[in-house]
């Protein structure tokens, strides 16, 4: 009986699992914000009041007009959207936010006012890892928050598993490791072992602004600078923590699976 | 409550000015120190402040049934003193986090050695307990653990597959957190705060905004206190019911494991329609909460609240009725309540052990005064209790919510941040969805922080989980360890 009720009820729900890729993503609750948009252009002169409320120095005053503000430090507290008197930082709305260098998260400069979004890995990697990733997660400090929204990837409503990624149990049998978490000096050593560990061709991911870049935690003795401390960075994905969208769109951009998909916002306007 | 005269009293997220402290002797601490704790006091924080090269021992007491903390604080003092340890074994890491951070140590403590202190890369764990026997053996797990999950380290000793000892090592996630709060609050403060514990991110942000507001003298608006009940109820139920649904996997249960996994995922969205987060960040700060809720958004979160807590009721339902699952349930991970009660565990660890212990209604603050549920307890304390109360408290949480947000207390949610007095001492304690997450603050000269105390519920809870190991099979641990879901990092700071 008690079988047979299992079974009616989980046949009552029928697939769970969402249609994105193939369909529209579900958009961002409408208080996250999404992705930055930085106009140096629209900055008044010698305007530096974005950089004063940050609380984790993301925004730096360029030397004439205008600033830089590095995704990878951010947390998207939208401080500076609300302190700017130009409207010079806007909310785009966007999950999209994976990129390949740390470089292409900093926003600011003419012609770079938004994320440069990952290239797809070269054809030989592709080739080798692009319809079966094996991943290997390391906290590194993590706050468990990053760690929620990995394990969220695995559940029905996401399911990795169809892409053909899968967070697996040990290093040996991984294709490379997604980092999260600051880095902690108590976790330099393990996360060394790992990747060692882990077999050559090997990819390594940071997931969360602490991992991409080791905030809010810069300056403490105890803690080193993200990921790239440790190991070389194929992919940095910034978030407090990353939506579970923006993380899978930056795995899946990194494995060529999405095409050039253009963005559109959602029905309903992100609210201030 | 006639607590002896040596403690000073205070409610929770009150502030005492620091001269009214109890300033006693080493010896006479200690004593009356261990004389409330064998009258029933319950040890919330254990620490020393630095004063003049030497340090200064403070202890903060909790009388639950009365409803009130005691607080009182020693001679500067430097070198050795009588551990608490022996005799009152709730004050086991309390005393080496005080040796580590201070040199201060404490003489005739069982088992000294460090928490977070580190050598080459990694904790400097010192010598493991080892049992010694012809058919004895180790089992060593961690740093970096199979599943998605932060990094610790578990030494077994076992004869066969019976554990006889389970010592476990933490320290791994250090990132300095009390430290860089000196001086402060900084810019930074605030965020590191919400990354004491990132699925308690409510719960410590609260924790931290009522000792603020203590030390300036006042507390937040009425719908502030409103709304950080609503959203610290939320992180409850979420956790709870992710950590069903991780007890359901461990033992193969697979129907109810992807459903709650989905559930969890919905009452996230329930914190992100609150503040656009799905861990509540950027909510609560010293003043008030950043974000409101108008009548269209109440609506929302009451209706989808509604269709995830059914949905989570339907997934219960056939955890309980499954006699595969109970089996692997029941008496798996046992810890007594004389056991809880002298390890000083807390929140539904505790409660699971038939204890009633609840910060919510013991040391009610913010708008728990005016809101209550009844308290969650299950005698049996094994790992069935244990997901029995999460149960319990998703369907009294979930009332909670549902009442509070059809009767919303009008006006504002934010006040400028509060200024901090000068030489002040707070106490916040906030039921997170693991237990008591205590901070105690003390202000210097000019209202700066000049000491930090955090203890987040898990600092007490490891020591039950390695009880709860004992007699059982190497291959329970899984299925108790998540029937603890102790943070790694809430400890390491």
């Amino acid at each position: 009986m008690f079988v047979l009720d299992t079974l009616t009820h989980r046949l009552k729900r029928g697939c769970e699992t969402m249609d994105y890729p193939k369909g529209a993503p579900a958009a961002l609750p409408d208080r996250h914000g999404g992705s930055l948009r930085v106009e140096s252009s629209k900055c008044a002169e010698r305007c530096s009041e974005c950089a004063g409320v940050c609380p984790t120095q993301a925004i730096m005053p360029r030397a004439q007009k205008g600033v830089t503000l590095d995704l990878g430090r951010c947390i998207f507290c939208a401080a500076c959207v609300e302190a700017c008197p130009e409207g010079a930082i806007t909310q785009t709305g966007d999950h999209r936010m994976a990129a390949r260098t740390r470089a292409d998260l900093v926003l600011g400069e003419e012609g770079r006012e938004e994320v440069r979004l990952a290239p797809a890995l070269d054809a030989k990697l592709r080739s080798l890892l692009g319809r079966s990733l094996k991943l290997r997660v390391v906290s590194a400090g993590g706050c468990g928050a990053e760690e929620a929204d990995l394990n969220v990837l695995g559940t029905i409503g996401w399911d990795i598993g169809r892409f053909g990624i899968q967070f697996v149990a040990s290093p040996r049998h991984a294709d490379g490791l997604v980092i999260t978490g600051p880095v902690s000096r108590g976790m330099e050593l393990a996360l060394k072992k790992t990747w060692d560990a882990v077999p050559d061709p090997k990819i390594a991911i940071a997931v969360g602004s602490s991992a991409v870049s080791g905030v809010p935690f810069t300056g403490n003795p105890e803690v080193l600078a993200g990921a790239s401390s440790v190991v070389p960075v194929d992919l940095y994905i910034p978030g407090w923590p990353p939506h579970p969208l923006t993380i899978l769109d930056g795995l899946l951009r990194l494995l060529g699976r999405l095409g050039n998909d253009r963005f559109t916002p959602p029905a309903r306007p992100p609210a201030a | 409550m006639n607590a002896a005269q040596p403690f000073a009293q205070l409610t929770n997220a009150t502030a005492l000015p620091w001269p009214q402290v109890p300033d006693l002797p080493v010896s006479r601490l200690l004593e009356a120190t261990a004389a409330e704790l064998d009258r029933g006091a319950r040890l919330c924080a254990w620490f020393g402040v630095p004063e003049d090269g030497a340090t200064r021992l403070a202890a903060v007491l909790a009388y639950d049934a009365d409803n009130v903390l005691a607080v009182a604080r020693s001679h500067p003092t430097s070198g050795s003193y009588p551990s608490l340890t022996p005799a009152h074994p709730q004050a086991h890491l309390f005393e080496r986090e005080i040796w580590e951070q201070h040199g201060l140590k404490p003489e005739g403590h069982p088992w000294l050695k460090p928490m977070r202190a580190l050598r080459g890369g990694a904790p400097a764990n010192a010598e493991f307990f080892r049992v010694e026997g012809r058919e004895v053996h180790e089992v060593a797990v961690g740093p970096v653990h199979a599943g998605v999950i932060e990094p610790g380290h578990f030494r077994f000793q076992c004869s066969g597959e019976e554990v006889l000892h389970l010592e476990i090592a933490l320290g791994y996630q250090h990132r300095g957190i009390e430290g860089a709060l000196a001086g402060g609050p900084h810019r930074a403060t605030q965020v590191q705060v919400e990354a004491i514990a990132g699925d308690s991110t409510v719960g410590h942000a609260t924790a931290f905004a009522s000792a603020m507001e203590a030390l300036g003298g006042g507390e937040a608006p009425l719908r502030a206190q409103w709304l950080r009940l609503i959203a610290l109820e939320l992180e409850r139920l979420a956790n709870h019911t992710g950590d069903i649904g991780a007890l359901a996997g461990d033992v193969a249960f697979l129907p109810s494991a992807s459903a709650c996994g989905r559930i969890r995922g919905d009452l996230l969205n329930l914190t992100a329609l609150v503040c656009g987060n799905r861990f509540g960040r950027g909510l609560v700060a010293p003043g008030g909460c950043r974000h409101d809720l108008d009548t269209a958004r109440l609506a929302e979160i009451g209706e989808r609240l509604d269709r995830a807590l059914a949905d989570a009721e339907q997934a219960c339902t056939w955890l309980w009725d499954a006699a595969s699952v109970r089996s692997r349930f029941e008496s798996t991970g046992t810890v007594s309540s004389k056991q809880a009660n002298d390890l000083g565990l807390v929140g539904l660890a505790a409660r699971a052990c038939g204890l009633v212990r609840d910060v919510r209604y013991d040391h009610a603050a913010g708008w728990h005064r005016f809101a209550q549920a009844p308290v969650a307890v299950w005698p049996s304390g094994d790992v069935f209790g244990r997901a029995r109360v999460r149960w319990l408290e998703i369907q009294r949480s979930g009332q909670m919510v549902r009442e509070q947000l059809a009767g919303p207390p009008e006006g504002g949610v934010r006040d400028a941040a509060p200024e901090a007095a000068p030489d002040m001492l707070a106490v916040a304690l906030v039921e997170g969805w693991r237990g008591e997450i205590c901070h105690v603050a003390l202000t210097g000269p000019r209202g700066e922080i000049r000491r930090y105390k955090i203890v987040d519920p898990s600092f007490h809870n490891w020591m039950g989980l390695a009880m709860a190991m004992r007699g059982q099979a190497v291959s329970d641990f899984p299925i108790c360890n998540k029937s603890f879901n102790l943070s790694y990092c809430g400890v390491d700071l």
